[in-house]
């Protein structure tokens, strides 16, 4: 069982896949059918439970991880306006992962345990979150392009069937679409900038363009869970067709900032309309997703040193209200 | 000194502190003890450097010299930074952090509180839309000494020996100096005595509640207020200059 353990000892004995009987499910499919949404208490298959687990978990995660390498630029942000917005995007990502827990909860997980899953590297976060910030520019492409490939993958994710995260997304989309167009502008300015400035920001472009395409997800034919995802319109559009969407909009923005896409084999295709590009290397994106990325292992190991460091306080916290709750008594 | 130079040292000196202790607070992005604590922290560090950019603002138009926030952020060198020595400090753990952040906002609301009503109607309406923000950052952080103080036998004493280690950079809050002077008797600004005595009523309030142990007034570390900073300063500088001072003249 995914992130499950202790949580859902009661649950899992009544929720069991062999006990759901080929009528409860056509009734939940035609639910699904009829674009409605599913809610916390209403019945629903434990493997929908658990996907839903998974991929809202895996979302959070990444929102908490994500705040790293854009964290790491914050106390060298250039402009006082700059060190603002990019913190008050930091803090979003916090908000988000907080919200996306929350409805995660909702289906019977604890955020403790999802933690502990994290931590434990059993749980997984975007790999596009194992690359590293090296320069100001980064803050910028991650803005532009990662949350603009977040945001194709999101909007679709504000009509998924599943109530609580739907809602969920709803919010964060708005937010994210904001983060996407400051990042979009701190291209702009660098791109309007000195030589350096330019040079910064085609640089930033050459080492994000082909994580961001990643950020998709395997090949439609490599995916192991879209089908079943399609079906329960947990998922609307395959990797490949939001991949897709993704480089035919961004093109046509780098061509406006003036950079270069690292890409010998992107090319138009009058007929269809779309941009045709070259092979993505998936040997480098297994590699990340197994930890071998560029920063996988100092990610991690940071979010282990915070929750360690923590422990103390955490501690104290739930002492302090267990005093409290006795002299209440 | 003149009026227009007492409001730009006084105003630029709000600013140091605000932005010193705001690019502290930032080092613990993503170090934060719980996910709710992160969101607490991003959200009070933000209005630190918001409350910095309107001093450094409001300086640069006294000042009329043409100085924009950024000039007085990122390109002044260490001695010019008027900022208390107490914010610089660098925190090894969260208690550190809230302890550092309880003694100065202690000291700041109140300080805010009394500029609101100040002769210089700019200055004063910063400090009375700042002071609301402080408020509540201090509620938040004598929450914490609270439960920490009163939480385990270990954050009591991790949380006891940040207060007798920060101690002694809480005696240069009140230390009269000319620029504290001319501001109080020229522009009706605080008044250095009368904050103290509030600043410690609030100060032994909570740390009895929290259980702590109110430290001794020794020997006071000073300096900060005339740009004589501890060797944390010029660090703290080194990185949040850093993108200005490489690329100088760059517009971001």
């Amino acid at each position: 069982m995914y992130t499950q353990g202790l949580d859902q000892a009661g649950r899992d004995a009544a929720g069991a896949a062999g006990e759901e009987t080929a009528e409860q499910l056509d009734a939940f499919q035609a639910r699904i059918d009829a674009e409605e949404k599913i809610e916390a208490k209403d019945w629903m298959p434990e493997a929908y439970r658990r996907t839903l687990v998974r991929q809202i978990s895996q979302h959070a995660h990444s929102e908490i991880i994500g705040m790293q390498p854009e964290g790491n630029w914050l106390t060298r942000a250039p402009t006082l306006k700059r060190k603002a917005i990019l913190l008050a995007k930091v803090q979003d990502e916090a908000g988000h992962g907080l919200y996306l827990y929350s409805a995660a909860e909702t289906l019977g997980v604890s955020r403790d345990q999802m933690v502990a899953d994290l931590l434990s590297g059993k749980a997984k976060y975007s790999s596009i979150f194992n690359y590293p910030t090296l320069t100001w520019a980064d803050i910028g492409a991650i803005g532009w392009l990662v949350d603009g490939a977040a945001i194709m993958n999101q909007i679709p994710l504000c009509r998924c069937s599943y109530g609580p995260y739907a809602r969920a997304m709803i919010r964060i989309c708005k937010e994210e679409s904001f983060h996407q167009r400051q990042g979009f502008e701190i291209m702009l300015t660098l791109c309007g900038g000195t030589d350096e400035q330019k040079a910064m920001a085609q640089d930033a472009l050459n080492r994000f363009w082909w994580p961001s395409l990643m950020m998709f997800g395997p090949n439609d034919a490599a995916s192991k869970h879209s089908a079943q995802s399609m079906k329960w319109k947990i998922k609307r559009f395959s990797n490949d067709e939001l991949r897709q969407k993704f480089i035919d909009v961004t093109v046509a923005q780098a061509e406006f900032l003036g950079l270069t896409i690292p890409d010998d084999g992107l090319r138009l295709d009058e007929e269809s309309g779309h941009y045709e590009h070259s092979d993505i290397d998936w040997e480098e994106f297994f590699e990340v997703i197994a930890g071998n990325g560029p920063c996988n292992r100092q990610r991690m190991a940071k979010r282990r040193k915070a929750h360690d460091d923590g422990a103390w306080v955490r501690e104290a916290a739930r002492a302090y209200a267990e005093k409290k709750a006795a002299k209440a008594a | 000194m003149t009026d227009r130079s007492i409001l730009t040292a006084y105003a630029t000196r709000l600013g140091d502190n605000a932005l010193v202790l705001g690019q502290r607070m930032i080092e613990f992005v993503a170090a934060s003890p719980e996910l709710e604590e992160e969101l607490a922290n991003a959200n009070f560090a933000l209005d630190y450097i918001g409350q910095a950019r309107m001093f450094y603002t409001c300086a640069g138009e006294s000042e009329g010299k043409g100085r924009s926030e950024d000039d007085f952020a990122f390109l002044r060198p260490e001695h010019e930074y008027r900022n208390l020595l107490l914010v610089e400090q660098p925190h090894s753990h969260f208690g550190d952090a809230i302890v550092r952040q309880f003694l100065f906002d202690a000291f700041y609301a109140h300080q805010l509180d009394a500029l609101a009503h100040c002769a210089d109607e700019g200055l004063a309406e910063i400090a009375a839309r700042a002071v609301k923000e402080v408020r509540y950052h201090l509620r938040h952080s004598s929450q914490w000494l609270v439960r920490l103080g009163d939480g385990t036998a270990e954050s009591h004493e991790r949380v006891q020996r940040s207060l007798d280690d920060l101690w002694r950079f809480t005696g240069e809050m009140f230390d009269e100096d000319e620029l504290d002077t001319a501001m109080r008797k020229d522009h009706n600004g605080p008044c250095l005595v009368f904050i103290e005595a509030e600043w410690r009523d609030t100060v032994s309030r909570v740390i009895d509640e929290a259980t702590l142990s109110l430290p001794e007034d020794g020997w006071m570390a000073s300096g900060g207020k005339q740009g004589r900073h501890s060797e944390h300063m010029g660090f703290l500088l080194a990185e949040l200059q850093y993108l200005q001072r490489t690329y100088p003249g760059a517009s971001w």
